[in-house]
């Protein structure tokens, strides 16, 4: 998918989180890696770029086609992505089952009976079997957020955005999680990711876009950002990400 | 619980609930040996279907006045969540005013100075509107603290899935504010049809005024009294132990 951003801003009051960010992907990449410390825009970023926050100036193209910031333009853009949060976000008052079905029924028109059998079939192939009667309390920390990546994958999205989606996980948790987005990655979804995993990154990631302080200060592909990154700054956070692994 | 915890806990309840129900029982009795209060109750065994009267307009009133609480509670909260300042402004005012007010002081301008004013007699009317004015503003209340409680995480998770303003309260915040409003309602329902009583300084020709009219005739007065008590708690605790299994069937973790 071919990204074009440029001078994005977005505040929250007098803080600052994107501050004139641009960067361009090109069509032949599946998967964006978003990489920074926390608190540099990744999470603006992402949500930008899914539609769910409006930018106070820039523009975004996504394969040539310019997102639109009114109510009704970010709303069907939207209906067109899929999301996974860092805190799963799952309705808690719904089953795993229905968390997946209720939008395949009511946002995209699919029909009662047919939402169930593509909410089952998707939760089975994440593993989720045994757990499709389960509310989000009675599951586990990974089991949730498989039912988070069931939920947002059930539509068939044009576009996955994953915010952290393993930092609230312990690490065999993370494995879980990991493995399954590895696996959409390679069947050829187009994703966006952000994390802090930085061996996942390199195992996923077709080009990185590394952020700082709401500016990006690389984006390159990505075994070129890993090998040789073309700052200090994307060296040394490398470099702390990975010295204790 | 484990199948074999669970008929000891029953027995435990069962046990504990008889002890204390006895220790009431005690205590009553002694007070009532105390004062040496000499019973009639066969003097207003005859003014019977008078309070019996009495108790069928305290279930009409506190049912009517329910049923407009609710949806009136709803239109305060909403109200006071409203876009528009005058809508916001006249919904906070309205709940302010009539929840710094004792409901007897309400009832007594409402009913001698509005009612009055409009041209209406009958007690009973002005009497149901203001009982169901007064518990709508707690509940109001009720609503936008279970409404308001809903994070803004739910919020994203429902714009995420794509829902649409009208979507989100329907599937994501109605039914998780409603189990949290539950217990409140409840007891404010409760409340209400305690407060019902208060129509008879209007002269709503409800329970205690029915009552407080048995004993003039009877010349009694708590042989007329400990049935009134009796009377309310035939509405109350069946409300009460209702609402909890409704609670019951809407639990879940957040």
């Amino acid at each position: 998918m071919h990204i074009q951003v440029s001078q994005l801003v977005k505040r929250y009051g007098s803080h600052v989180a994107l501050d004139g960010a641009s960067f361009e992907v090109p069509a032949d990449v599946d998967c964006l890696v978003l990489l920074g410390a926390s608190g540099s825009g990744k999470s603006t970023l992402l949500r930008v770029l899914g539609s769910l926050l409006t930018p106070d100036s820039g523009s975004i193209h996504i394969n040539g086609t310019a997102l639109g910031w009114t109510d009704e333009a970010m709303l069907r853009q939207r209906r067109g992505n899929g999301f996974v949060f860092q805190s799963f976000n799952l309705f808690p008052h719904l089953s795993a089952e229905e968390n997946v079905a209720l939008p395949l029924r009511e946002v995209h028109d699919i029909n009662a009976r047919v939402a169930l059998h593509q909410a089952h079939e998707t939760l089975e192939k994440f593993g989720l079997a045994e757990h499709v009667k389960k509310r989000p309390a009675e599951m586990s920390g990974g089991q949730q957020q498989r039912v988070a990546l069931a939920r947002a994958i059930a539509p068939k999205p044009g576009l996955l955005l994953l915010d952290e989606p393993t930092s609230a996980l312990d690490p065999v948790m993370t494995q879980e999680v990991l493995d399954l987005i590895l696996r959409l990655a390679e069947d050829g979804q187009r994703t966006v990711l952000s994390t802090h995993e930085i061996t996942f990154a390199r195992k996923v990631a077709d080009w990185v876009v590394f952020l700082d302080h709401g500016v990006v200060v690389e984006s390159a592909p990505a075994s070129q950002f890993f090998d040789q990154p073309g700052t200090d700054l994307a060296r040394h956070f490398l470099e702390s990400l990975t010295r204790y692994r | 619980m484990s199948p074999e915890t669970k008929p000891r806990t029953l027995l435990a309840e069962v046990f504990w609930n008889l002890l204390l129900g006895l220790g009431m029982l005690l205590g009553i009795w002694f007070v009532f040996h105390a004062i040496k209060y000499n019973w009639h109750w066969e003097s207003l065994w005859k003014w019977r279907w008078l309070i019996l009267r009495g108790w069928g307009a305290t279930v009409v009133v506190s049912a009517l006045a329910l049923i407009v609480s609710v949806p009136l509670g709803l239109l305060l909260m909403f109200g006071q969540r409203s876009r528009w300042i005058p809508v916001r402004l006249a919904c906070r005012g309205c709940v302010e005013l009539v929840r710094g007010t004792p409901l007897l002081v309400l009832l007594l301008i409402g009913y001698y100075g509005v009612a009055n004013a409009l041209g209406i007699a009958k007690p009973w009317l002005p009497g149901v509107c203001l009982l169901a004015l007064f518990h709508s503003s707690y509940l109001s209340e009720i609503f936008r603290g279970a409404w308001e409680s809903i994070g803004a995480s739910q919020l994203e998770a429902a714009r995420a899935v794509g829902f649409n303003q009208q979507q989100t309260w329907r599937f994501v915040i109605f039914p998780q504010a409603f189990r949290r409003a539950l217990p409140g309602t409840a007891g404010q329902m409760v409340s209400l049809i305690k407060d019902s009583s208060l129509l008879s300084v209007i002269g709503v020709e409800e329970l205690t005024q029915m009552v407080r009219a048995a004993n003039a005739q009877a010349y009694t007065a708590l042989e007329g009294f400990i049935p009134l008590a009796v009377l309310y708690i035939l509405l109350t605790i069946p409300l009460s132990w209702w609402t909890r299994r409704i609670e019951e069937r809407y639990k879940f973790e957040t």
